[in-house]
């Protein structure tokens, strides 16, 4: 590709006369690559700023407008060994990175408020042991609420606001009682401190506070780390497509393309957009849209989507407008009705509230009303209520799903697996079937040689470096075998039928077998032949879909977790027969359209099973938003992926098996922390009923069972 | 025990200062990539290379 890309698209002028880019680097491994790049960037003309976020792997560069093309950016981080790949920052990503400013701010500020007012507030439990006066411990309690409210007004915001939304749906959440216990116990703690009270409840309060912002905080930092690695993904797939600008062919990003637009799709290439072809002859690859393995033969006048793999011949398309075609038209009906059709599973954190809330307020209006029976005054029968409103404030409760939830993904995101949805770690450990997709879900993505042990190894690499002067896909699948990274000198490509170098003084071919001077070659079934010859010798090199590396061993290991699996596949029976034996799965089914795959997994539904989904066609978009829950390898269709609940990276199936194994043992260890919260209310509510509660005992009592909790949380993390 | 009302002030005062100090940091962003500052430090491209 000579011709230059238009990054016209992704660069942002700023107000001060500057152009921006941003770009995800891959590559960047340590501390001396930042200086490399930086440095590299500075380097280049009009540059004015150039800084890369390591924590990310994202690169902001900034040059005087119209002082240096964008195109050279890329080509300089090429240069320097790395590769470069334009965004568009996601709005939903900038908002969420305000939120976290937003959230850290609160967290300062209530921990700030929370060390001083227990500063003070341990003064007062000491001085009322010993010999404090009364004018002193007034003095400190209004320090104490001078630095308090204000603090809890402000750090208390995020609470107060999701209670008030609940509440105005007529419905509760768990920041209901935390709201409502904030307020009351920073209310009586100013009548009783005007009273000249012995004790306070100022340092429950704000500490409370603290506690559960840092748990949100933490939560939201993993959250946003997960959605920029995936943004990353994102731009490392966006690929770029050839368009028409009159006779030129010009590079531009696929995010530009229009309805209309005109473009050169080259052997090897994915087609970037749907659309018909207008001239040309090729066969495409479809497995990423149907599941099939077969090639399909187009000519002009054929409909052709995106993402299928062109093999033989240059195409030249006519762009249709997005969602044009039947297929993706069928595909987003079933979308919908699948989406529509989805039982919305309520959230294990909510169902808690839900009971908690409405228990926590009547056993504290009891309280009050039998103490007031019993004949104490008014207002120690409601100084009593609150202890008790205290005491059972949710900070044991409100930590036990989220800590478990950053530290499972925090394990899931080290074995590959990134977690899209909030609640996907409950409804993962939920499954008891799982449905696979067959190609390029338990098979590889991309075909492997198949036949390399029956080869004499030096003409395999002979062949495989001879490979790598080819685009043509069979020649890309061969050259993954070569250890030799350089192309031969002077090898030239015959377009349709393959390639030809001089070797070690011989002339080498590498194509079909024509191209080779043979006559007549037995075919495979399921495997595509290529052939090599080299002085006298010849080689069958057989390429096909091959099962990923671990999939035997995966698919042992789900079993023996007590998962029920199938494959559903869109490809011809006979292709998935040999999958489905070759890993033991008695329960399959070939040649089922997208249509199909719904109903089937309806019907396991209907049974009352729990499915999970893994799948990475465009066929399994349906399928996968059927299912209790999904999972899609990185290299599926973008509307697939968008789809999933989850997405695992690399050529091992191994994650799907992680992702079940982290995310039941951090159920297990959800239940535990809500079963350890109801204990510890066990205890602790009889206590505060009976008056006995000081505020010595609340801070112990909340910062324990808050730290209980978390350490239990800890355990999520997986030792495989 | 008057030495308190002005030791307790001081004392708040002083943690203050270390909440707008670290609320300037967020705000500057010096937050954003914990990892690569880390790294950075450990760079030493801001000492001219001696010419002898």
């Amino acid at each position: 590709m000579t011709n230059a890309l238009d990054l016209s698209l992704y660069a942002k002028p700023a107000a001060d006369g500057t152009c921006g880019l941003d770009l995800a680097v891959e590559g960047v491994h340590c501390g001396a690559c930042i200086n490399r790049i930086e440095g590299a960037m500075k380097k280049l003309p009009g540059v004015t700023d150039a800084r890369l976020n390591f924590t990310n792997r994202r690169l902001h560069v900034a040059w005087a407008d119209g002082a240096l093309e964008p195109a050279r950016i890329i080509e300089t981080l090429e240069a320097n060994g790395y590769r470069g790949h334009p965004f568009v920052p996601l709005r939903a990503e900038q908002e969420e990175a305000a939120e976290a400013r937003r959230l850290t701010r609160y967290l300062a500020v209530a921990g700030f408020a929370a060390m001083n007012v227990m500063l003070l507030s341990v003064s007062v439990w000491s001085g009322n042991a010993t010999d404090i006066t009364p004018e002193t411990r007034d003095f400190f309690h209004w320090a104490s609420a001078l630095i308090a409210l204000p603090a809890a007004a402000y750090a208390g915001q995020p609470f107060f606001r999701s209670a008030w939304r609940a509440l105005k749906a007529r419905s509760l959440n768990m920041d209901v009682p935390i709201t409502v216990g904030v307020v009351l116990a920073l209310a009586m703690s100013v009548v009783e401190t005007a009273n000249h009270a012995k004790a306070a409840y100022f340092d429950s309060a704000i500490m409370l506070l603290f506690f559960l912002l840092v748990g949100r905080t933490l939560e939201h930092a993993m959250r946003r780390k997960t959605r920029a690695i995936a943004g990353n993904l994102a731009a490392l797939k966006a690929d770029t497509a050839h368009r028409f600008a009159g006779d030129e062919v010009v590079s531009v990003p696929v995010a530009a393309l229009e309805a209309g637009d005109r473009l050169l799709v080259r052997p090897g290439e994915r087609v970037p957009a749907d659309g018909t072809v207008q001239s040309g002859h090729s066969e495409l690859d479809e497995s990423l849209i149907t599941g099939e393995t077969a090639r399909r033969v187009v000519a002009s006048g054929a409909t052709v989507y995106a993402g299928s793999l062109n093999y033989s011949g240059a195409l030249t398309l006519n762009v249709t407008a997005a969602g044009g075609t039947a297929l993706i038209d069928e595909i987003e009906r079933l979308l919908e009705k699948a989406a529509g059709a989805k039982s919305r599973t309520i959230r294990l954190a909510d169902r808690a509230a839900r009971v908690y809330a409405p228990m926590v307020h009547v056993t504290a209006a009891l309280t009050a009303a039998g103490w007031l029976l019993a004949g104490a005054s008014l207002h120690d029968a409601i100084v009593t209520a609150i202890a008790v409103l205290i005491i059972t404030c949710p900070c044991a409760l409100s930590l036990a799903i989220p800590a478990v939830q950053v530290v499972a993904s925090g394990a899931l995101f080290k074995s590959g697996v990134i977690v899209n949805a909030g609640d996907a770690i409950e409804r993962l450990a939920e499954a008891d079937t799982v449905v696979f997709d067959k190609t390029g879900t338990l098979t590889l993505p991309e075909p492997r040689v198949v036949n390399a042990d029956a080869i004499d190894a030096d003409l395999l690499q002979m062949a495989a470096r001879l490979a790598l002067s080819s685009r043509h896909p069979l020649a890309v699948a061969l050259a993954r075998e070569a250890a030799v990274r350089t192309p031969f000198e002077d090898a030239i490509e015959e377009p349709g039928q393959g390639v030809r170098a001089l070797v070690d003084g011989a002339e080498a071919r590498l194509g079909s077998a024509e191209f080779c001077g043979l006559a007549n070659v037995a075919a495979m079934p399921g495997a595509s032949l290529i052939v090599f010859c080299h002085g006298g010798r010849t080689a069958m090199i057989a390429i096909a879909q091959t099962l990923r590396p671990d999939a035997n061993d995966v698919v042992k290991a789900l079993r023996a977790l007590g998962l029920d699996l199938r494959i559903l596949s869109g490809d011809r029976n006979d292709a998935v027969a040999p999958v489905a034996r070759q890993l033991g799965i008695t329960q399959w089914q070939g040649g089922l359209t997208p249509a199909e795959k719904i109903i089937f997994i309806e019907s396991l539904k209907a049974t009352g099973c729990r499915v999970l989904m893994v799948g990475d066609g465009l066929n399994d978009a349906p399928a996968l938003a059927a299912a209790h829950v999904s999972l899609s390898p990185v290299s599926a269709a973008d509307l697939t992926q968008a789809q999933a609940d989850a997405v695992f990276l690399g050529d091992r199936l191994k994650p799907v098996q992680d992702a079940i194994t982290v995310a039941r043992r951090a159920r297990r260890l959800m239940t535990e922390n809500l079963w350890f919260a109801a204990i510890y209310n066990t205890i602790a509510v009889p206590v505060a009923i009976a008056g006995l509660v000081t505020p010595l005992i609340a801070a112990l009592a909340m910062s324990g069972s808050s730290i209980t909790v978390t350490l239990n949380a800890l355990r999520a993390r997986y030792r495989a | 025990m008057n030495v308190l009302v002005y030791l307790v002030p001081m004392a708040v005062g002083l943690g203050l200062i270390g909440l707008i100090a670290f609320l300037w940091a967020l705000r500057s962003g010096q937050y954003s990539d914990v990892e690569g500052a880390a790294l950075r430090v450990l760079s030493d491209d801001d000492i001219e290379p001696e010419s002898h």
